[in-house]
C-alpha cells in the first residue's frame, strides 16, 4: 500500500512532464519567409496624399472590414492662420468616399492618412492580459483572434486609436500590415492602391530599401513621439498641428 | 520515538496538494497550445493563421505578366506609377483563373473625378479640374486615355 503510493507520486509528475515534451511537437514554418530577416514599417508622404480614399477602400476589401470600422483612415486637417493649436479635422466615413471640396480659405488644408504605427514598444501589447496581441519577430503588431477575450484594454491603450472590437468576432481587430501579403512578397493593399505613392511599405532590415536614404535626407516624424512607443509609421512633411 | 507517529493526516493533506498539482499540469498541457511561448508570450502559430488570409489584390506584377501591352502604354505616361488595381479593383480571382472571372470596365466619370476633382486640400502641383465645367459633360476618355492620359494632339499637355 505504502510502496504503491510512493511509486505513484514519483512516476505521475515524471509522466506528465514527459507527455508535455512529446506533445510540444514542431510548429509549421513558412518555407521562403524568414521573420528574422525583416523589420517592417510604413512611410507616409503627406505632401503626396490627395485624399482619394483608395487606401481605405482597398483595406476594407482586402481584409473584409465591416462598414463603419477602419484599419486605416484618412483625415483632412484645416489649420487656420492664427489658431495653429486647434486644427479642424474631418474624416467622413474614414475618407472612404473622398472629401467634400475645400474652398480656398484662410489657413491651410492637408490630408493625413492614419493607421497602426506598428510600434516596437507598443502600449497595446503591454496591457493584454492573455497574450493575445504581440509584436511579431518581424515587427508587426498582430492580434490572435483565438486568444483574444475582447476585453478592449488594448483599444483603450492605443494612443493612436487604431484598434476596435470587431462587431461579429467580438475580438480586438487592427491593421495586420497585410501580413498575409508581405509574407508572400507582395506589398500591402493600401500601398498597392495608392495612386501617388504617398504610402510605402518599408523593410528596415533590408539594406537596399530606399527608406534608409529617405530617412537621412527628409524631415521625418512619427506621431506622438513623446509617448516613446517606437512607432514605425514614418510621416514625411507632417505638420505640427497633427495629433 | 517516531516523530512521524501522529503526522499521518499531514501526509494525506500533502498528497492531495501533489495530486492537484499533477492534475493542473495535465490540464495545462491540454489547454495551452503547442506553439505558445515559441517566440514570446503568445501563440506562435497565430502568425501563420493570419498569413493564411486570402489575397484579394493580385498586385501589379501579376497583371503585367499577361497585359504587357497595357503595362507598356501606361509606363510612358503620367499614370506610370498608378497600379492597375487602383482603378480596376481587386482582381486576384481573375489573376488565378482569367477565364472564369472577367473584370468589368470601370466608369471613368466617377473614377477620374475621385482623384482629379479640384479642392484646396490637394497638393498644388497635382493636376485638378472642376468636373462640371471642365468638359461640359463629355466623358473623360473622349480626350484622355486612362492608361496614358496626356492629350496627344495638344503636344502632351497635362
Amino acid at each position: 500500500m505504502n510502496l504503491s503510493r510512493r511509486h505513484f507520486l514519483v512516476l505521475a509528475p515524471a509522466a506528465a512532464i514527459a507527455w508535455k515534451a512529446v506533445s510540444a511537437g514542431t510548429p509549421e514554418q513558412s518555407p521562403n519567409y524568414k521573420t528574422a530577416d525583416h523589420w517592417w514599417g510604413m512611410l507616409i508622404d503627406i505632401p503626396k496624399c490627395i485624399g482619394c480614399g483608395n487606401c481605405v477602400r482597398a483595406c476594407a476589401t482586402e481584409n473584409d472590414i465591416p462598414d463603419g470600422y477602419f484599419r486605416t483612415w484618412v483625415e483632412r486637417y484645416h489649420v487656420e492662420d492664427e489658431d495653429m493649436t486647434n486644427p479642424q479635422v474631418i474624416s467622413p466615413d474614414g475618407g472612404k468616399e473622398g472629401f467634400p471640396v475645400a474652398a480656398e480659405d484662410a489657413g491651410k488644408y492637408f490630408f493625413v492618412p492614419k493607421m497602426c504605427n506598428h510600434c516596437a514598444d507598443s502600449p497595446c501589447t503591454q496591457v493584454c492580459p492573455v497574450g493575445a496581441t504581440f509584436v511579431s519577430p518581424d515587427g508587426v503588431v498582430l492580434v490572435d483572434p483565438k486568444y483574444c477575450l475582447g476585453c478592449a484594454y488594448c483599444v483603450q491603450a492605443c494612443p493612436y486609436g487604431c484598434r476596435y472590437i470587431h462587431p461579429e468576432k467580438k475580438t480586438a481587430d487592427k491593421c495586420t500590415l497585410c501580413y498575409h501579403r508581405i509574407t508572400k512578397g507582395l506589398t500591402t493593399a493600401c500601398c498597392e492602391n495608392c495612386p501617388t505613392g504617398a504610402r510605402q511599405l518599408v523593410d528596415l532590415k533590408n539594406p537596399k530599401d530606399p527608406i534608409h536614404e529617405f530617412l537621412r535626407t527628409h524631415p521625418v516624424q512619427v506621431l506622438k513621439p513623446q509617448m516613446a512607443t517606437g512607432a514605425k509609421a514614418y510621416y514625411n512633411g507632417l505638420d505640427g498641428s497633427v495629433r | 520515538m517516531n516523530i512521524f507517529k501522529d503526522a499521518g493526516h499531514l501526509f494525506r493533506f500533502a498528497g492531495l496538494f501533489v495530486l492537484a498539482f499533477i492534475v493542473f499540469l495535465v490540464v495545462r498541457g491540454y489547454v495551452v497550445p503547442k506553439s505558445f511561448g515559441q517566440y514570446g508570450h503568445y501563440r506562435g502559430d497565430a502568425m501563420s493563421d493570419i498569413a493564411a488570409h486570402p489575397v484579394k489584390f493580385a498586385g501589379h506584377q501579376a497583371c503585367e505578366t499577361c497585359h504587357t501591352d497595357k503595362a507598356d502604354e501606361k509606363s510612358k505616361g503620367k499614370h506610370a506609377h498608378v497600379n492597375c488595381e487602383a482603378c480596376h479593383g481587386a482582381l486576384a480571382k481573375h489573376a488565378d483563373d482569367p477565364a472564369a472571372v472577367t473584370p468589368t470596365k470601370p466608369d471613368t466619370a466617377t473614377l477620374c473625378a475621385r482623384c482629379h476633382t479640384a479642392t484646396a486640400a490637394k497638393p498644388k502641383e497635382f493636376p485638378q479640374v472642376n468636373p462640371s465645367d471642365h468638359s461640359n459633360g463629355v466623358p473623360c476618355e473622349t480626350c484622355h486615355q486612362p492608361h496614358n492620359p496626356a492629350i496627344a494632339d495638344a503636344g502632351g499637355a497635362k
